[in-house]
């Protein structure tokens, strides 16, 4: 009798662990709420607004939070869920965000790049509203570079608030070794070409320091950029260009030149290793996008002193640009309240509250120029100046199918080093996912 | 005590016996296995199932696609020039990882069975880089492994340099080609251990009455070892054979951890990963999780055919 007993208990234990593990399951999501400044419990009948991000640490994590805190004092009856999944520069976070839009379960609002990224994964699935009402409500289109505009819509609908801007075609330089060497920072590809072999003759290994195979894509679409010009460029993308043109050709040799500069290591270096080296003095050169700019001022160097920069030789007067965004959910739950902080997050304030903390520039043309320093400020003229172009390694230009092909074809060059075959794989990876 | 009878009805296999009166006993058994049989069948077969249906589909992007195409996702990973590196790169690293591990461990257990003083203490510092998950072995490796050159050195190149081992030198998993033979070194070190305790529960069980009847008939060490203990051991290397190779087919983690995600050095489970979660192409990364399952189970069927005809003869 006593065993039947314990079986039995045994049993209904056995069970409540399957129930509590299946019903777990459904509210798992480790979700904090960030009230702001004001410490109210909500009523349950006051709206919240979910919104799914990647930004769990460092610069980026503060400055979210940073805006949330305006967003408490714009609308202090929101309540602000802080869906933020860790890990893998957002790998992580797409893949939950994937399952829950199939489930049918979206955020308000969620962060993506800024552009194809966005446009060809939710729009062409139908997740996401355009936001032109809100553009034309807040008078966006007058602040923010008129050349931007055609990069982060489709068909004329624009799709995602841009909060920050960052550069792509960043020469950095260690200015002490290009003193020694008697070199000016280079302003064309020729130059480059000339002031690395002073380099390498001088018995520097590689005058060019690189990372992981991201940073390599990274490093191509400068160069292509710098090869092609702005127009041959955007007529990739949208697709007025051929991608088995005799320009193409010229600047993936130019990709190979470039390459024959650079360490042997790169695939076991991450883009801050890289950066070191230039600081070091190992290295004379980077090409990194301006996030380089916040791990150099993180190890203690100064700028002008430490590194100097411009832009990658051949693309002055073209800002590649990358941007987080934000977008509204088709469907949102809390449809009102998802726009509310949307509003804050193109807001002058709450742009000048999130970058000088995340080290990027805001995306309007008007922020407050004391929040910003040296290079910053740099950035923040040439975004206002320049033509804008958009980045394929950060999203901008290319969908995600897109970009992952292209980035196999690059990967594969990198083992045969044959420019026929990557062209031809470029050329089959626009016909089928461009 | 009725613990006999049903074990005897579980493994009688499915078909109850046909009582008039269903005993309890056979109910509870059932019972308690219900929960996890469900689980299984719906996570384990149901999804392989639902995979292989998307691996005949033509999904790409978010939405799901189930449009028929046939073998066509299969029929493009064979002219698929990063597949090709895949398939390469995971027969040098099986290559490389089982041989390893099979030798170190047998050499190990050999040494252990000797009768060393601190047997445990040995037996458990060659078992513990087991308890370590791949990630963990992997980011130590990748900062030992550090292929820098000149005045970068560090890591084991470093260790070389100071022993004026300079020969030794060389640039590990970034070499072309062989570099993934690198990044199965870490694997070797981390599993070795659990074959040679494989090994050492083998050796174990062979009865010294055979080593003394093989020493009698005037068999060498050698001999008796070439002869004797290795073909008793021959269940055993089969077992570790199947355990090691099939992990070595799923590898992920470690040359996550050690190298991120890199065309030299991808397998089938990155390709995988990337191609379905970067790039959306559900269907390919589907038919390569379909190819996955196939070469594992070529390798664990034969296995479990064999030990079950064993244990039926048995």
């Amino acid at each position: 009798m006593m065993r039947k007993t314990l079986r039995l208990l045994g049993l209904v234990l056995a069970i409540a662990l399957v129930a509590a593990a299946c019903g777990s399951d459904s509210d798992d999501t480790t979700t904090t709420t960030a009230g702001g400044t004001d410490d109210t419990t909500a009523p349950a009948e006051a709206g919240q607004v979910e919104v799914f991000s990647w930004w769990t640490g460092g610069g980026e994590a503060a400055g979210l939070d940073a805006m949330i805190a305006i967003f408490g004092e714009t609308d202090p009856d929101i309540e602000f869920v802080n869906s933020a999944v860790a890990g893998g520069a957002g790998t992580n976070a797409r893949a939950v965000l994937a399952s829950r839009l199939q489930a049918g379960d979206p955020p308000d609002s969620w962060q993506g790049h800024a552009g194809q990224e966005l446009i060809g994964t939710y729009v062409a699935a139908d997740q996401i509203e355009p936001l032109n009402f809100l553009y034309d409500q807040e008078g966006w289109l007058d602040v923010m570079p008129e050349t931007l505009i055609p990069l982060i819509s489709k068909d004329g609908n624009i799709y995602s608030v841009p909060v920050n801007i960052h550069r792509a075609n960043v020469l950095w330089a260690n200015p002490t070794v290009l003193t020694d060497a008697g070199i000016e920072i280079p302003t064309t590809l020729d130059e480059f070409f000339t002031a690395m072999d002073t380099l390498k003759d001088g018995g520097m290994e590689a005058p060019l320091a690189m990372g992981e195979e991201w940073t390599t894509l990274h490093l191509l679409e400068t160069i292509m950029l710098a090869s092609m010009g702005p127009d041959g460029w955007d007529g990739l993308w949208d697709g007025s260009g051929a991608w088995d043109s005799a320009e193409v050709t010229k600047s993936l040799e130019d990709f190979a030149k470039i390459l024959t500069y650079t360490n042997e290591d790169s695939s076991a270096l991450s883009w801050q290793d890289a950066g070191q080296l230039v600081i070091d003095g190992s290295s004379a050169f980077n090409i990194m996008g301006d996030w380089q700019e916040g791990f150099f001022r993180e190890i203690g160097s100064e700028p002008g002193t430490g590194y100097v920069w411009a832009a990658t030789p051949g693309t002055g007067g073209n800002f590649q640009f990358l941007s987080d965004s934000f977008v509204l959910a088709k469907n949102a739950p809390n449809r009102d309240e998802a726009i509310a902080w949307l509003t804050v997050a193109g807001s002058l304030a709450g742009q000048d509250a999130f970058n000088p903390v995340k080290g990027s520039i805001p995306a309007r043309s008007d922020g407050d120029r004391a929040l910003y320093g040296e290079y910053l400020l740099s950035a923040m003229d040439d975004w206002a100046s320049d033509r804008v172009v958009g980045s394929l390694t950060h999203g901008v230009v290319a969908n995600d199918s897109w970009k992952s092909e292209i980035n196999t074809a690059m990967g594969l060059f990198l083992l045969d080093g044959d420019v026929a075959a990557f062209q031809t794989a470029l050329v089959a990876a626009a016909e089928a996912s461009g | 005590m009725t613990t006999a009878e049903t074990d005897i009805d579980v493994q009688g296999g499915e078909a109850p016996p046909k009582h008039k009166r269903f005993r309890m006993e056979n109910w509870w058994g059932v019972l308690w296995v219900l929960p996890s049989l469900l689980a299984v069948m719906i996570f384990v077969y149901g999804f392989i199932a639902w995979t292989a249906r998307v691996s005949v589909s033509k999904w790409k992007g978010l939405d799901p696609d189930y449009t028929f195409v046939g073998g066509e996702n299969f029929v493009n990973l064979a002219s698929d020039r990063r597949f090709h590196i895949d398939v390469v790169n995971t027969a040098i690293f099986t290559v490389v990882f089982v041989l390893g591990c099979l030798l170190i461990g047998l050499g190990l257990a050999i040494l252990l069975d000797k009768g060393i003083r601190a047997e445990g203490f040995y037996r458990s510092l060659f078992l513990f880089p087991m308890a370590i998950s791949f990630i963990v072995t992997g980011v130590v490796w990748r900062w030992l492994m550090n292929p820098a050159q000149g005045e970068r050195l560090s890591g084991l190149n470093l260790l070389f340099d100071n022993l004026g081992l300079d020969f030794m030198i060389n640039s590990w998993h970034a070499t072309p080609t062989w570099g993934i033979a690198a990044v199965a070194l870490p694997a070797v070190w981390q599993m070795s251990g659990y074959t040679m305790a494989l090994y050492l529960a083998g050796l174990r069980g062979i009865p010294e009455a055979l080593r003394e009847a093989a020493r009698v008939d005037g068999a060498s060490e050698f001999q008796i070892y070439r002869r004797v203990i290795m073909p008793l051991l021959w269940p055993v290397t089969l077992a570790a054979l199947i355990i090691l190779g099939h992990s070595s087919l799923k590898v992920f983690d470690l040359i996550i951890a050690l190298a991120g995600k890199q065309v030299a050095l991808d397998v089938p489970a990155i390709y995988m990963w990337t191609t379905t979660f970067d790039g959306f192409f559900f269907g390919r990364g589907a038919a390569i999780g379909m190819v996955l399952l196939f070469s594992v189970a070529v390798l664990v069927i034969p296995y479990l055919w064999y030990s079950l005809r064993q244990e039926a003869e048995g």
